[in-house]
């Protein structure tokens, strides 16, 4: 093969199953004897559970068992019980991926007759069908003793609690502000959110003798292997868990909830596999949210524009059952150069589920804050926001002291801005205007770090001429599918139609969890050296003895598009393995992250240009045009990584101007579906112009590649905020923007 | 489980026979609100009395110049009519403006009359709402109300009517025609909907039994424009936060005759007399788009998340005026 099909626009491989309905999900799954799982959500948000009549729902037709507090066995903590003193941070330890384990919400179900938020799980009914469940599940009634709940963030004085290992400190930021002739003092808040991936959470158990199998939307096939075979104290290898296809997680994915542990206990009780959807209603409540987070910025500068304070201080919401810590202010220290910095997190509990992990957790409520200010303060000196930035730039990363792996944020600012026009800016407010609508236009910067993990691979050189590779991590839709098939074509030469992808299932050579824009840089180096290892195999058998190349030296064959060649005779891999009759050659390899971690930081940037229409005689506002460059090393499929960063500035549309999952002062959730919950719609969407550096980080791994899922939410809302700024005088705070915020301003 | 019979009418006599006046019978036409509402368990039916087979399809244009629309027409074909984009494009930008494609092609003109409020509380058999279950009180008054209405409101209920047709409807006038056990009514559009008072269970002038044949929509106004603007978050698939339809006549530089009826802010579909008083004789310039909408806008009520909804009503009138009388 001459022309290199990495980094080469590719169709997702697996694109016409999922047209036709032949991609499994978890609910597609139907097992033999299968029995339907359907909870019952607490209504109350704070208090005790304190009767719960099952009788009515126990005569229901078809109702075979409740599962409850009263017949729940005992079970064991993951590993981020509270109570253990973890803080269950996600990604900065994952050295031992196949080992880790985590889950989205630290309290086992019925773990106490605590209700600490509305939705939590009081009963699970199990029933010959969904609708007898569903039924059953609406007949049982509940006692409570209520309690005043904490609604939210915004509703509390709690302080918090201090996150300590989010605490940050570099410089005197205290004295370098109050000295300083430019500074101010501002607070933004960002509202939660919800991940509302469109598949909703499910699970379908069977257990076979002690041995557990789960169908499962999940993120991490691995993680959750692991975490049952914790909870339910037996070995790993009796856990299978199967996640073929995923219709998206935003994270929500990453780390199972109470549902799957339910479902897991009820097809022990009862003998026969257990499948459980959750409604929409429920995907709200108790799977994961983004927590509203509330930001407190002081900065300061000198006249010509350079930081000389920075201080973050930030809280989230966490539940009263776990201990969930947002990292808000982690980008601050890193992205501009700035001598004093300071950095702090607080966990507030409210009676909400546990938040978790939602595309960029952490750095983009951050980068809301951070970006917002320095507009702000370009605003204070005077001076272009763009401008302001450059003279800013961190040569190196100002928070650990090593030189960037490749920081090319200077090319995606003079890349974005020249394509988007923006010396055509006329910096007074309200200034551009287009019939009823004045224009308006603002900038933030993107960012995100670059993780990679552990990964095993194993790829097998097929007789029937096929290439099969096999890792146990998954493709949630982003197209993890396409570019492992991608990486096994480009280092065999095979075309792409016979490489065969196995994903999705913990049975699998141990994978990464598909977050934090991991998964790529973590997958491919393993899924090479199993590829490698693979063709080095094949060798070893062709020379043996009897072999066609019997005799020769293995560094003397070539492998190339398929095929084995000493220069005079010249085998595909299928003839040689006919020959030898043998079904087939076995790679495997296991990749890490190495000492490159401690010579380089890595990180990606970008930069995004948003163009903003005010009408203000209907208070209408719109996000008209976005341009961006993103870096992101290497782009192994430009096609697929283009569409993740378009859907993530979509999302960070959604983060600016709709979302925002609403409890009322009882505690009690407002908005769960999909008609109450605004997300951007394809009206919504203007022009997203993206372009993609191609920078390849060699340092990071063999493939350049950094990971892309993420960093193109990350400043969006802060862009978009700015934009409505340069429009309409008025400066937004607190995310999202609502058409009451800016009506009077007309 | 909660079963329920099903049965098909093949005529109208046969659907108000079957139904009855049982008040636990249901007739089913496209089902996008009815069954959204059985599968949340807010409406408990026992018998559904299937609508569809009637031959109530037709838009016939009368000799008097009304048009006569049966009450199975979908929404689509509605909004697409020649007729309805002739002589009546504000009931086409209203019906359009609405859902999505998918829903408008089984929505039908009946079932948007009858569809019922989105409150939230109103939707979720955990809270209380008078509406669902008269005497329980009403979470949304000092809950979450952002979305409700400002007019028309009583301290029973704040729920806003969600229809955009309806809106359309009501600034052109029209009658409604039912059939029951008790013959056939024709009912003034404008009456058709109830405000809540101290009944907000009561939301329509239709006894048990009574089945929509037509909707019959007036004469057009000679030489009239018409306009529909929705007001809301996102652009699309959405309910309105304030809309408004107007319909202009005008004579020279005056407004010869206004009809104003706005959504997304009352607690029905809402004809504006007063802004259309404010209009009429009047020249068509903003400062009197403005009085209409002062005084459309006088009696509106706020609670504690939709005061933005009074000048945004504002707005969309003003707009609405603005577009319809500048139109070449
Ligand atoms: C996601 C979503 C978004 C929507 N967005 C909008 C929007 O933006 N704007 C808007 O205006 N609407 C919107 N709608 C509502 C939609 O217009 C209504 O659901 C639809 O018009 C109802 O028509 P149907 O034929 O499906 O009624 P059905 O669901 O069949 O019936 C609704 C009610 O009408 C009664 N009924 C039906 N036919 C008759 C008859 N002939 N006589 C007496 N009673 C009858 C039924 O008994 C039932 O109570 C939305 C709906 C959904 C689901
Ligand atoms: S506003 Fe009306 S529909 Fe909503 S909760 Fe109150 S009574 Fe019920």
């Amino acid at each position: 093969m001459t022309e290199s099909i990495i980094g080469h626009r590719t169709t997702r491989i697996d694109g016409e199953l999922k047209l036709t309905g032949k991609a499994d999900y978890a609910a597609d799954h139907n097992l033999p004897g299968q029995v339907y799982g359907y909870p019952v959500p607490s209504t109350i948000a704070r208090g005790r559970l304190v009767g719960l009549d099952l009788d009515a729902a126990r005569q229901a037709p078809g109702v075979i068992e409740i599962v409850h507090r009263g017949n729940f066995p005992a079970l064991q903590h993951s590993d981020n019980n509270p109570a253990c003193g973890s803080e269950g941070r996600l990604f900065h330890s994952p050295n031992t991926m196949a080992e880790q384990n985590k889950v989205g919400e630290a309290r086992l179900p019925f773990e106490d007759d605590g209700i600490h938020y509305e939705g939590q799980y009081i009963a699970m009914v199990i029933a010959d069908t969904f609708e007898h469940a569903r039924a059953a599940a609406r007949l049982v009634t509940a006692r409570y003793e209520e309690e005043t709940a904490v609604p939210g963030l915004f509703q509390t004085d709690d302080e918090g609690e201090e996150a300590g290992d989010e605490a940050v400190s570099r410089g005197d930021p205290e004295g370098a502000f109050e000295s300083a002739p430019v500074k101010f003092d501002h607070t933004y808040t960002i509202a939660m959110e919800t991940h509302v991936a469109m598949e909703l959470h499910a699970s379908n158990a069977t257990w076979d003798g002690d041995r557990l199998t789960i169908y499962e939307s999940t993120q991490g096939v691995v993680f959750q292997r692991n975490a049952m075979a914790q909870i339910f104290g037996i070995p790993p290898e009796k856990v299978t868990v199967i996640a073929h296809y995923i219709g998206s997680g935003f994270g929500s994915k990453l780390f199972m909830w109470p549902h799957a542990v339910i479902t897991a206990v009820a097809a022990k009780m009862v003998g026969r596999p257990v499948k459980t959807v959750l409604s929409r209603q429920q995907n709200f409540c108790s799977a994961g949210n983004r927590p509203a987070s509330r930001q407190r910025i002081r900065m300061a500068a000198d006249r010509d524009g350079k930081l000389l304070s920075i201080r973050h201080d930030s809280q989230n919401e966490t539940s009263f059952v776990d201990a969930y810590t947002e990292s808000v202010g982690s980008g601050t220290p890193r992205v501009y150069a700035c001598d004093n910095v300071s950095v702090s997190q607080r966990r507030v509990q409210v009676n909400h589920g546990t938040p978790t992990s939602m595309r960029a957790p952490g750095e983009v409520s951050g980068s809301v804050a951070l970006e917002i200010a320095m507009d702000e303060m370009a605003i204070e000196l005077g001076m272009d926001p763009l401008e302001l930035r450059r003279r800013n730039f961190a040569e190196r990363d100002p928070s650990a002291d090593l030189p960037w792996s490749g920081n090319h944020l200077r090319e995606c600012w003079d890349d974005a801005s020249r394509r988007f026009g923006w010396e055509k800016r006329n910096p007074q407010i309200g200034s551009m205007r287009d019939g009823h609508e004045i224009i308006g236009w603002g900038m933030a910067d993107a960012t995100w770090e670059a993780m990679r993990s552990h990964c095993k691979a194993r790829v097998e050189l097929r007789a029937d001429g096929k290439v099969q590779v096999a890792c146990g991590t998954q493709d949630i839709g982003t197209g993890t599918y396409t570019i492992v098939a991608q990486t096994a074509s480009e280092l065999t030469g095979v075309p792409l139609e016979r490489i065969e992808v196995k994903l999705g299932d913990s049975t699998l050579p141990a994978g990464p969890l598909s977050g934090g824009s991991m998964a790529t840089a973590t997958t491919l180096p393993a899924v090479a050296g199993a590829t490698r290892d693979a063709i080095e195999q094949l060798k070893q058998l062709a020379i043996a003895d009897g072999a066609p190349f019997e005799g020769k030296e293995a560094d003397a064959l070539t492998f190339e598009n398929g095929t084995l060649s000493d220069g005079s005779q010249t085998l595909s891999f299928a003839e040689l393995l006919d020959k030898l009759q043998r079904g087939m050659a076995e790679g495997e390899a296991s990749a890490a992250p190495g000492e490159e971690q401690d010579k380089f930081s890595f990180r990606s940037f970008g930069a995004h240009f948003v163009e903003v229409r005010w009408d203000p005689g209907i208070s209408r506002l719109r996000v008209s045009r976005v341009v961006s460059t993103i870096d992101v090393g290497r782009a192994i499929n430009p096609l697929t990584a283009r569409n993740q960063v378009e859907g993530a500035i979509v999302m960070g549309m959604g983060m600016g101007m709709f979302e925002e999952t609403e409890y009322d002062s009882a505690g009690n959730i407002y908005n769960n579906n999909y008609a109450d919950y605004i997300v951007p719609v394809h009206a919504d969407i203007p022009d997203i112009e993206v372009e993609l550096l191609d920078n390849p980080d060699y340092n990071f791994n063999e493939f350049g590649v950094r990971g892309i899922g993420e960093i193109g939410i990350t400043g969006m809302a802060a862009a978009i905020s700015n934009a409505v700024y340069h429009a309409t005088g008025k400066r937004i705070r607190d995310m999202p923007i609502k058409i009451a915020d800016l009506i009077a301003s007309r | 489980m909660r079963n329920f019979d099903y049965q098909r009418a093949g005529d109208v006599a046969e659907a108000t026979a079957l139904h009855g006046n049982d008040h636990s019978a249901d007739f089913i036409a496209g089902g996008t609100n009815l069954i959204d509402m059985v599968k949340l368990d807010i409406m408990r039916p026992q018998r559904l009395v299937d609508v569809n087979r009637l031959p109530l399809t037709d838009l016939e244009s009368l000799d008097d110049g009304r048009l006569k629309i049966g009450a199975l027409v979908t929404n689509t074909d509605l909004a697409y009519h020649e007729r309805v984009l002739a002589d009546y494009p504000v009931l086409s930008e209203a019906l359009l403006s609405g859902a999505s494609t998918q829903l408008r092609n089984v929505a039908t003109t009946a079932g948007n009359v009858m569809q019922r409020t989105r409150c939230p509380y109103f939707r979720n058999p955990a809270r209380p709402c008078n509406k669902r279950e008269p005497g329980s009180g009403c979470g949304a008054l000092e809950g979450i109300n952002r979305n409700h209405a400002v007019l028309g409101t009583s301290e029973h209920c704040i729920a806003v009517h969600p229809s955009d047709m309806c809106v359309g409807m009501q600034a052109l006038g029209a009658t409604i025609t039912v059939e029951g056990p008790g013959g056939t009514r024709d009912i003034p559009f404008e009456e058709y909907h109830l405000l809540p008072g101290d009944t907000p269970e009561r939301e329509h002038d239709l006894n048990d039994g009574e089945l929509i044949t037509h909707v019959t929509l007036d004469a057009p106004i000679d030489g009239a424009r018409g306009h529909y603007l929705k007001l809301r978050d996102r652009m699309s698939y959405e309910f309105a936060l304030a809309s408004c339809a107007a319909v202009v006549a005008m004579d020279g530089d005056a407004i010869r005759e206004a009809r104003i009826a706005l959504g997304g802010v009352g607690t029905k579909p809402w004809r504006s007399h007063e802004a259309e008083a404010a209009l009429s004789g009047q020249p068509a310039t903003e400062e009197t788009f403005e009085k209409a909408a002062e005084a459309a806008m006088a009696g509106a009520v706020a609670h504690r998340d939709n005061a933005f909804k009074i000048p945004l009503a504002k707005q969309a009138i003003v707009r609405a005026l603005a577009t319809v009388t500048a139109q070449g």
